[in-house]
């Protein structure tokens, strides 16, 4: 599609877009990979070499932490849960979230008003909550943790797409093709999809980091993933205990979870100057 | 701007009830009951305590009673707390994060307001590119990140501060939590005043004020300050659930005995009636807050009309 | 001692100049106008004399201000300056004030600032300012925000704010282009009536507008003065091919006879009517039984100011707004109320041309495939060679090349948008095409040349053209026959020429006496219009007209006349007055 294709060539133009994805394509190689061709686990303990300090001879990078686990393994055992969470669950959201609001725009009328009501309504409801109630009361597992976190993230590209869809379907263009004849799939297709293509790449890119947050909030506080699987969260609460003994329990893994988050903070604001950009307010000469 | 009030409060009424009930559902859906761990009850003794707590009667019934409950201000009685009732442990915790909220809130307003405009009158300078980058920082470090952080640099290392809540520690106590539950805010809102206050300074409307000689101090204060904001004020309402959310890790990090703590013991404990009572409460103190700023928004934009 | 010197002004943004060596002077009490396309620079002079340029314009040469150089000034001594000496009027009233502040407390600021006036005196002040501006119940409008006025009122509070430290030096930035003619030409008597001894550098695209209101005028074109003289002599005799082209754009009334008489009617409407819900209750009625027909080969115009319904007209024709009642009949069949009713086979009979070309333009596609689309959908086995061939020809009728196939909307300029959009609509060979204000947001040269091509195909195709249009000079150029709309209804039709060489309806001649006239030894645009148009929601009572009308009488206000042929003409006109000698002959 040109649009996407155009939106591809103007991203890669932009350099803070180029560096951020290549740290991103990056630590996601490392974190798929690395825990494999380690001679250490996550898991295994060893008693000798408790809280250990990071050091690049003697085998453990990042250090052990309290029970002698090798850090480096397990940040990037955490890192790779965290990557996941935040793709499934920004996926979940995504899906929800363009689909909700595709048909409350297009729909318009009552239909879109009930739709934004109940969105308006959910909005006002203390979300974490009502995950955190999710977590407790039910057995948590990975695909619980996904769809509790996606359902959560959805709101705000629901409105997104729904605001957009609703300007698009009022454009004159999308009038002119109506006017000519073209079948509704293909003005939904060929006029509006992409033209929501570039926010909804942006909001996307900004549910991402939102996603992290709330799974490495779960995390930290205990409600997140199980032990023995790991995450950045997790292993953040780990190192408040020793903070004073052994800083870079908390130090490491907390920076890991910095340079993820920036980089798509960095990728959502570039992404975003591109698409307005591309949808140029051109009326001031 | 009563009638308004009145209709926005009606409105939430629905809202509230789908809360409730929401929350309601998802506790009694928990497997086990409030009872099961202590060793094996008599049948016959069971048996009254589930009447005692009325968990003997039809779901239907039990909702309805416990909404008439929330609405006299009677939560019901806690199941991990045995001497108190949830009302009386919201009474008691709920000051205390509201003083560190409303601090935070306060300071992120004030901190985060001061930087963007700092920013935005020195476009493209030094000092707008370093504000920005700290900006950038912030609202990529996670609260449960900040807290520790401060608490190793601040309470460990250079000793200024306390770093617990028991003991003796004053109002010095308060500095940590509060600013560590502050930054991210700050952050956001240095980010959206920056951007508010440009577009307004590109605006034809400025130009105009800049054409009739007004002094700058007027054309901020008069004419760029209330557009500036409105973005800002649009914040408020994510900024107090971030707020909300980053309390519980903060009051758990610095062992504050504040409703977050609460919550998240609650929740651990299976104590239903405590998680129940606080997400129903915290609902409702969103619902009046997004409310206030509703009506804050309206008497700033003129074009909003409060019907 | 000139008031206002400017010399060898040049200003750069990186390599690009939009003023280059430009230079002017303007005496005390004089009217200067500056005149040109946009993007000739005269908006970024103005902005230059002001001080008001962004940092990241490169300014060089000199202004001075009665001697003062105003470049060498630091900020706070331009500041004192403003208002005071030296003061501004932009285009667009509605983005020019501040709509989060009311008017009282945007003209406050102004006294304050300049130590004129503080507390109640300030007040009263302004409240003065506003009377003489011509704002009715000027008190009550002190509290009122900008977006509870309308447009021309605004415009008013603009030039009050402007006035309101009595400054030497007036500058009027296109102070109409964003109003209605009618209001237009109340703005420009207010400018003329309280400038007093203030003098005026109006800049403007319109020469109408300079030549009623400026004894002597400057031309610029891609930065640089063209042509300066007085305005009499510069219209009598203009040299520049820039100037030329503005007074020919301005002034080529050449009306082609219309085509023979009595053949059937391509389109027409019958009681006409079109409504949209407005709040809770209310309904607005845009179009009120409203009839017209149109021949094929014919281009029938329909006027009036915003607000009267004639864009409505166009969507329900096209069938893009239901209409609330009435009926349209398009080459003997009755049409669909929506395009949904409407088959295939009719949509590509009917095409329409919007105001925006930007906007009507899908942003991802290339020109190219936009053109192209109409084929796809309607003669979807048709090869590509032959697609691409007719997508070139359409392009080549509107004078755009192929070198344009590739090109993104965001890549044309106006004109070659409207162009594209244009072949899009001709290139199923419609039989009736729609222009709604097609060719409003084009600058003068490239409007008169998009008239022209349409004009040809036109007469290559007998197409039938709808032509919706406020601009009077426009329309006198490319219709037939005219229909005049207020609030809703035709007040009068007829042929183009007889409707505006001898109007029947008190509102038609109002809007011609209303436009500026691009002749500086006529009488300038007069106005003998009071207030605006009302709002459709609260339409008056009997004739619609009768509170701005200076001919009304008690029947106007309780009964409406109908729209009827008056003596023997084919002219039809809604005024129990229609063939009074008196409205006809007495000057307005």
């Amino acid at each position: 599609m040109s649009a996407a294709g155009d939106i591809g060539r103007r991203l890669g133009s932009i350099p803070v877009v180029r560096r951020t994805l290549a740290v991103l394509l990056v630590a996601t190689v490392v974190a798929v990979v690395g825990p494999a061709l380690s001679p250490h686990t996550a898991i295994d303990a060893d008693f000798d070499r408790i809280l250990e300090p990071p050091s690049l001879s003697g085998g453990h990078w990042f250090g052990t932490d309290q029970l002698g686990r090798d850090l480096f393994v397990r940040t990037l055992e955490g890192l790779r849960t965290t990557l996941l969470v935040a793709v499934v669950s920004s996926a979940v959201s995504l899906v929800i979230g363009v689909a909700y609001g595709l048909v409350a725009g297009f729909a318009g009328g009552r239909l879109d008003a009930v739709m934004m009501r109940f969105v308006d309504a959910l909005y006002a409801l203390p979300f974490i909550f009502f995950v955190i109630l999710l977590m407790v009361v039910f057995e948590r597992s990975f695909l619980l943790i996904f769809i509790a976190i996606g359902a959560v993230n959805w709101l705000d590209m629901a409105r997104i797409v729904r605001g957009q869809t609703l300007s698009l379907k009022q454009r004159d263009f999308v009038a002119a093709a109506k006017l000519v004849g073209v079948p509704t799939p293909r003005i939904l297709l060929r006029h509006i999809a992409p033209n929501l293509l570039g926010v909804v790449l942006v909001y996307l890119t900004l549910t991402i980091p939102q996603v992290i947050l709330v799974e490495s909030f779960l995390s930290f506080l205990g409600l997140g993933v199980q032990a023995p699987a790991t995450s950045l969260g997790t292993l953040v609460a780990g190192g408040v205990g020793p903070l004073e003994s052994a800083p870079w329990v908390l130090l490491l893994p907390s920076a890991v979870l910095f340079v993820v988050l920036l980089c798509f903070n960095f990728l959502g604001d570039g992404l975003r100057d591109a698409v307005d950009v591309r949808l140029g307010r051109r009326d001031t000469p | 701007m009563l009638a308004f009030t009145l209709r926005r409060l009606l409105a939430a009424i629905p809202t509230l009830f789908l809360v409730v009930l929401g929350a309601f559902l998802l506790v009694r859906a928990a497997p086990g009951g409030p009872f099961d761990e202590e060793r094996v009850l008599p049948a016959e003794l069971e048996a009254n305590l589930l009447a005692a707590y009325h968990l003997d009667e039809p779901l239907p019934t039990q909702f309805l009673r416990y909404v008439g409950g929330v609405l006299t201000g009677d939560f019901g009685p806690s199941y991990g707390y045995r001497d108190y009732t949830v009302g009386q442990l919201i009474a008691q915790a709920f000051p205390l994060s509201l003083m560190i909220g409303g601090l935070a809130m306060l300071l992120a307003l004030a901190l985060g307001i001061s930087a963007g405009a700092v920013a935005a009158l020195r476009p493209n300078t030094a000092l707008d590119r370093g504000v920005m980058a700290l900006s950038m920082t912030g609202i990529s470090i996670p609260v449960f990140v900040i807290a520790p952080l401060l608490v190793l640099a601040f309470g460990v290392s250079l000793d200024w501060l306390p770093v617990g809540w028991s003991g003796s520690g004053g109002i010095s106590r308060l500095v940590l939590p509060v600013v560590a539950l502050a930054l991210p805010q700050v952050a956001h809102i240095a980010r959206l005043t920056r951007a508010g206050l440009i577009e307004v300074l590109e605006s034809d409307y400025i130009r105009t004020a800049r054409a009739q000689g007004l002094p700058t101090s007027t054309l901020l204060l008069v004419h760029a300050a209330r557009p500036a904001l409105v973005p800002v004020l649009s914040y408020l309402g994510p900024a107090i659930a971030g707020i909300l959310t980053g309390s519980v890790v903060i009051e758990q990090v610095f062992g504050i005995p504040g409703l977050g703590q609460f919550f998240v013991n609650g929740a651990l404990n299976r104590d239903y009636t405590l998680v129940l009572g606080i997400v129903v409460f915290y609902a409702t103190l969103i619902v009046l807050l997004n409310l206030a700023v509703d009506i804050l928004y309206a008497t700033l934009d003129p074009r909003i009309r409060l019907t | 001692m000139s008031l206002l010197e400017v010399d060898a002004l040049t200003v750069r943004y990186g390599a690009d100049a939009v003023v280059d060596d430009l230079s002017f002077a303007l005496e005390p009490g004089e009217a200067l106008g500056l005149v040109g396309e946009s993007g000739s620079g005269k908006s970024q002079t103005a902005l230059a004399v002001m001080g008001l340029l962004p940092a990241t314009a490169a300014v060089g040469g000199s202004i001075r201000f009665a001697g003062t150089d105003l470049r060498g000034l630091g900020r706070k001594a331009m500041n004192r300056l403003r208002s005071v000496s030296l003061a501004i009027v932009f285009q667009d009233p509605s983005l020019a004030l501040n709509p989060y502040l009311t008017i009282g407390r945007q003209l406050t600021a102004i006294l304050h600032a300049h130590d004129l006036a503080r507390g109640p005196d300030a007040l009263a002040r302004a409240e003065a300012a506003l009377a003489d501006v011509g704002l009715p119940d000027p008190r009550r409008q002190l509290a009122a925000y900008p977006h509870e006025l309308s447009g021309g009122m605004r415009q008013r509070v603009m030039i009050a704010a402007a006035l309101l430290g009595k400054p030497d030096l007036l500058i009027a930035d296109e102070p109409t282009t964003a109003l209605d003619v009618t209001v237009q030409a109340q703005i420009l008597e207010l400018l003329d009536r309280l400038r007093d001894h203030t003098s005026l550098l109006l800049i403007t695209h319109d020469l109408g507008v300079i030549a009623g209101h400026c004894e002597r005028m400057l031309v610029m074109e891609s930065g640089r003065l063209v042509e300066s003289g007085s305005t009499a002599t510069v219209f009598r005799a203009p040299e520049h091919a820039a100037t030329q082209a503005l007074i020919g754009a301005a002034t080529d009334l050449a009306v082609d006879s219309p085509p023979a008489g009595d053949s059937d009617f391509l389109m027409s409407a019958d009681a006409l009517s079109v409504g949209y819900p407005a709040g809770r209750s209310q309904r607005l009625a845009a179009v009120r039984e409203l009839s017209l027909a149109l021949r094929r080969g014919e281009t029938l115009a329909v006027v009036g100011e915003s607000g009267s319904g004639k864009t409505s007209v166009a969507r329900a024709l096209c069938g893009l707004v239901a209409p609330a009642g009435g009926s349209v009949v398009f080459a003997g069949k009755r049409l669909g109320a929506t395009l949904a009713e409407r088959d295939l086979g009719l949509k590509r009979r009917i095409q329409l041309v919007f105001q925006d070309p930007a906007g009507s333009l899908s942003p991802g596609m290339k020109v190219a495939e936009i053109v192209a689309e109409p084929l796809r959908v309607h003669e979807p086995g048709l090869a590509r060679e032959e697609v691409r061939r007719r997508v070139e020809a359409a392009l080549a009728d509107v004078g755009l090349g192929p070198e344009y196939l590739g090109r993104y909307p965001h890549e044309l300029s106006g004109g070659q948008a409207q162009r594209t959009a244009i072949a899009r609509a001709l290139v199923l060979r419609p039989e009736l095409l729609v222009c709604d204000e097609a060719v409003a947001a084009l600058d003068g040269s490239v409007r008169a040349r998009l008239l022209a091509r349409l004009k040809a195909v036109q007469a290559n195709t007998g197409l039938g053209i709808l032509f919706i249009a406020h601009d009077l000079a426009v329309v006198r150029q490319i219709a037939h026959r005219v229909a005049v709309m207020y609030l809703g209804r035709i007040v009068e039709a007829g042929e183009t020429d007889a409707v505006f060489g001898n109007p029947r309806h008190p509102y038609t001649r109002a809007l011609i006496d209303a436009v500026p006239v691009p002749d500086p030894l006529r009488p300038a645009g007069r106005n003998s219009l009071s207030g605006e148009i009302p709002s459709p929601l609260a339409p008056p009572s009997g004739c619609a007209f009768h509170p701005r009308c200076r001919w009304s009488e008690p029947r106007c206000v309780a009964g409406r006349p109908a729209l009827e042929r008056i003596g023997g003409e084919p002219r039809r006109v809604a005024c129990w007055r229609a063939e009074d000698p008196e409205l006809v002959t007495t000057p307005g």
